[in-house]
């Protein structure tokens, strides 16, 4: 089955089985290694991407659901300022230990404060809830997000 | 000069956020194979037959019977097979491997051959594999450890005692998950066979093949990808899968990559040793002065490393206490489940927990503060260890626990307890952690670091140690370019490859700063006096164990280890009155590891290192049933998320080891081992009732609570 989305803002077609997993596709098809397939059961986030803005695990997302959406990975990402804020707030804050989750992380972090510019603390641990790490102990990764709130306060609220 | 635990920006931490950095299982080939093991579906048997359908073109069915060398993964025995030959000992152990170039029709096919088997009466408990009523499944009687130590004169402290109490304490399996599962890509090029993967432990996996393969050293080549997460569950058993992939290369001449899913790795890789622990002590005069500590550790149905994990969990018997006289015995016992394994402790986790809560009984029964209870039989300078090692370094366990107590305000909590709908508690534990190998472990390993100042002035690293997340990417740099007094940058550090490197030995036992480290201090310490712009100069050191350590390994005589690290943590809870669930709302500690090489790496070992601990005491629940775990995913076996973790609040007394690299010693596992008895003692502090086994479980609580209700009407 062909299937036409929105990737990373650019318009997309390639062919895959409709009931493959998005994660599969992403990483086989577009060589997106920055999506993780930590779990395959959508309870760790690893693989989190956004869809039409909203975070998914692809892993639980079959193929054929994104045809005319639009999926942002971490490489997506990566290009915009906001990337920049969040990358320097979490090496600034240590968050970062063996680093496979922190991609998932990433996305959870930006959809949050897109739409929560100055999230408290019990806003930060559910918005990173479905998103497991087995490193840090998650007191630093949430130190990251509010330096991030707080260095990129107008970019949030733009 | 700079100051050594100033935290800097971690090195390898912007092309992980950015999902570039590659982890194994984003290493790709064209005309690679996919690799998928076939698994034993029963506990325990005889393998009768194997029907394997036809085959298409390109795939591949591999056995026992490919393997050149010998089947026995390289450990401390000779009893675990890469792939089982004629018997089966585990449901999942790996009998056949499927290679070929898609991989649905790789699982297809392993998912259509029949295995055809005669059921061995499986020993599915400790207590069985002790009874040896079942045919044994190692030597004569299922032991595959049997050990004794004493000190001073534990019978006359007994008859001399007021009051001998004796308690037993459980602990469970505990499941490592770290973010990233196993996997191995394995080539075989010209005779030389080359594995890229995720583990701690470069040479471990290359000397595996070596004798696989039979070959020589120079035919096998090992590189670790960007590991992520290990926690000990990537020490021994990535030797196995790699032995697999590699046994796939082989017989294929092609590439095959051998990545598992987390069900597979939930339910068929190692786990932390579940423990059974009786603690026997005699009390005189409001003090114990004598112990007899007896450790049963469930060692799964291959050796292993468990004969070591044993002996780590023996030596840390007394905790951080100083008993006279001392009785330990350790068995680590032969059942048919998944081999146990290395985990963040390595035994010492099961017997600290139990000694701990073992003193907080005592304390409550003679009318004492559990705290100063402990404090009074602390370990001071000048002390012998259980084993009969000397502290020769000064012991700050009172200073360590007064900042902890003050910075949780342990006592007016305490007495004054939080009022609110749940039950509010807090607890206290104080410990040690050997730093480096137990035992002579290290003399064995004369582990070699190589520094390399190359012609730009650049300065390469060469070890075999690994950054898993715990940080010596930046670390060991930062030691390096600190003695040499060059920039950060300037000092290089790859992934090791096995080419490249000398055996510096593994990733383990919190042994890479302060055992490595120190290495690459007396390194750069020599090279900086060699230095000569432009020009390549090579300095290597190999360690030796400072002169003073005496040991005797067959014995269980002297200086168990070099140094050692301590710590106390204060762990408050809130118990819900109905439900009994557990909410660990805040964590304190204060650890003497040494001088930290970087004050906000340690933080986050801590952090961490702490929250895998209570998940140890509380959520993480993983149980046997006819041979099989009942937990195989992570939707069933429950890590801590962001909404479980407490706040942490730390602190650190810094007394330098000497042959430590600026005076460090080990971090990495004392982190782990105090959170599990301060829960304990929180939640006992919470419900008013004496515990004794983790982890914690809200129905065995509801159980205890209406027994204690029923008593109290």
């Amino acid at each position: 089955m062909k299937v036409r989305f929105k990737l990373n803002g650019e318009e997309v077609e390639v062919e895959a089985n409709p009931a493959s997993r998005l994660l599969d596709v992403l990483r086989e098809k577009f060589g997106l290694i920055g999506v993780k397939e930590g779990c395959g059961e959508g309870e760790c986030g690893a693989c989190a991407v956004l869809l039409d803005g909203r975070v998914v695990h692809s892993c639980l997302v079959p193929f054929a659901n994104v045809m005319g959406k639009e999926i942002i990975t971490i490489e997506g990402l990566r290009k915009t300022e906001e990337y920049r804020i969040i990358e320097e707030s979490l090496l600034d804050a240590g968050s970062v230990q063996c680093g496979f989750c922190t991609p998932g992380f990433v996305i959870s972090i930006y959809a949050l404060l897109k739409n929560n510019p100055n999230p408290e603390d019990k806003e930060i641990r559910e918005a990173i809830s479905g998103n497991l790490c087995r490193c840090t102990g998650y007191q630093m990764i949430i130190d990251g997000v509010k330096l991030a709130a707080k260095r990129g306060e107008k970019l949030w609220k733009a | 000069m700079r100051d050594i635990s100033k935290p800097v920006r971690r090195f390898d931490a912007s092309e992980k956020i950015a999902g570039v950095a590659r982890f194994v299982d984003d290493h790709y080939e064209e005309g690679m194979l996919y690799g998928k093991i076939v698994r034993s579906e029963r506990v325990r048997a005889k393998i009768k037959a194997i029907k394997i359908p036809e085959l298409p073109e390109g795939y591949h069915v591999i056995s026992a019977k490919d393997i050149p060398g010998k089947n026995r993964i390289k450990m401390i025995f000779d009893d675990w097979p890469f792939l089982a030959e004629d018997v089966v000992n585990y449901f999942g152990e790996p009998i056949l491997l499927v290679v070929g170039p898609e991989r649905e029709k790789v699982y297809e096919i392993s998912e259509s051959i029949e295995i055809e088997y005669e059921d061995i009466p499986a020993i599915l408990s400790v207590e069985e594999a002790l009874l040896n009523k079942k045919p044994p499944i190692y030597g004569e009687n299922n032991l595959f450890a049997d050990y004794f130590f004493e000190k001073g004169d534990v019978e006359n402290a007994f008859s001399e005692a007021d009051e001998v109490i004796e308690e037993e304490f459980k602990t469970g399996f505990q499941e490592h998950i770290y973010l990233e599962p196993q996997g191995m890509i394995a080539k075989y090029n010209n005779g030389r066979i080359e594995v890229f993967g995720s583990m701690q432990c470069p040479f471990y996996v290359k000397n595996a093949l070596i004798e696989e393969f039979d070959t020589k050293p120079d035919k096998i080549r090992v590189v670790q990808t960007t590991t992520g997460g290990g926690f000990g569950g990537k020490e021994e058993y990535p030797s196995q899968i790699a032995g697999i992939a590699a046994l796939g290369a082989y017989k294929t001449g092609k590439t095959v990559k051998l990545v598992y899913d987390r069900a597979e790795d939930v339910e068929f890789t190692t786990k932390r040793h579940p423990s059974h622990i009786r603690i026997k002590g005699a009390v005189k005069n409001g003090k114990v002065i004598g112990i007899e500590v007896e450790i049963i550790l469930n060692a799964g149905s291959y050796a292993g490393l468990s004969s070591v994990v044993l002996q780590r969990g023996m030596f840390a018997a007394t905790g951080a206490y100083s008993i006279p006289n001392v009785r330990v015995i350790g068995k680590a016992v032969a059942t048919n489940i998944v081999p146990m394994g290395a985990f963040r402790g390595f035994g010492a986790p099961q017997s600290i927990f139990a000694i701990e809560t073992f003193m907080n009984h005592v304390a409550k029964r003679l009318g004492r503060d559990p705290v100063e209870f402990k404090l009074s039989h602390r370990y001071r300078k000048g002390d012998t260890t259980a084993t009969g090692g000397l502290l020769r370094n000064e012991v700050r366990l009172p200073e360590i626990v007064n900042r902890v107590l003050s910075m949780s305000d342990y006592y007016s909590k305490k007495k004054e307890k939080k009022e609110g709908k749940k039950l509010y508690g807090i607890g206290f534990s104080m410990f040690l952690h050997g730093c480096g190998f137990t035992g002579n472990g290290e003399e064995i390993l004369k582990s070699i670091a190589r520094l390399k100042k190359r012609k730009d002035n650049k300065v390469e690293i060469l070890i075999s140690n690994v950054d898993m997340g715990q940080g010596p990417q930046t670390t060991l740099r930062k030691v390096v370019a600190e003695v040499l007094g060059i920039p950060y940058e300037d000092v290089i550090y790859e992934n090791p490859d096995t080419d490249r490197v000398p055996d510096s030995g593994p990733t383990v036992a919190s042994r890479t700063a302060m055992i490595v480290g120190g290495l690459l201090y007396r390194a750069a310490k020599e090279l900086k006096e060699k230095w000569v712009d432009g020009e390549e100069i090579v300095v290597e050191k190999q360690y030796r164990h400072p002169e003073y350590i005496k040991w005797d390994q067959e014995k269980f005589k002297g200086d168990a280890y070099p140094e050692y690290s301590w710590g106390a943590n204060v762990i408050e809870v809130e118990v819900d009155p109905i439900t009994y669930e557990i909410d660990v709302k805040k964590a304190y500690a204060v650890f003497d590891l040494g001088t930290p090489l970087d004050r906000k790496i340690i933080e986050g070992q801590i952090h961490g290192g702490m929250l895998q601990g209570i998940g140890y005491a509380t959520l993480e629940v993983m149980e046997q049933k006819d041979g099989r775990f009942m937990q195989r995913t992570i939707t069933d076996y429950i890590v801590p998320t962001a909404l479980d973790a407490p706040l942490f609040e730390t602190d650190l007394v810094s007394q330098p080891y000497e042959h430590g690299p600026f005076g460090a010693k080990c971090a990495g596992e004392l982190t782990f081992v105090g959170a599990a008895p301060a829960v304990c003692a929180a939640v006992e502090d919470a419900l008013q009732i004496d515990l004794y086994e983790i982890p914690i479980r809200p129905e065995k609580l509801l159980t205890i609570m209406e027994k204690k209700n029923e008593s109290e009407v």
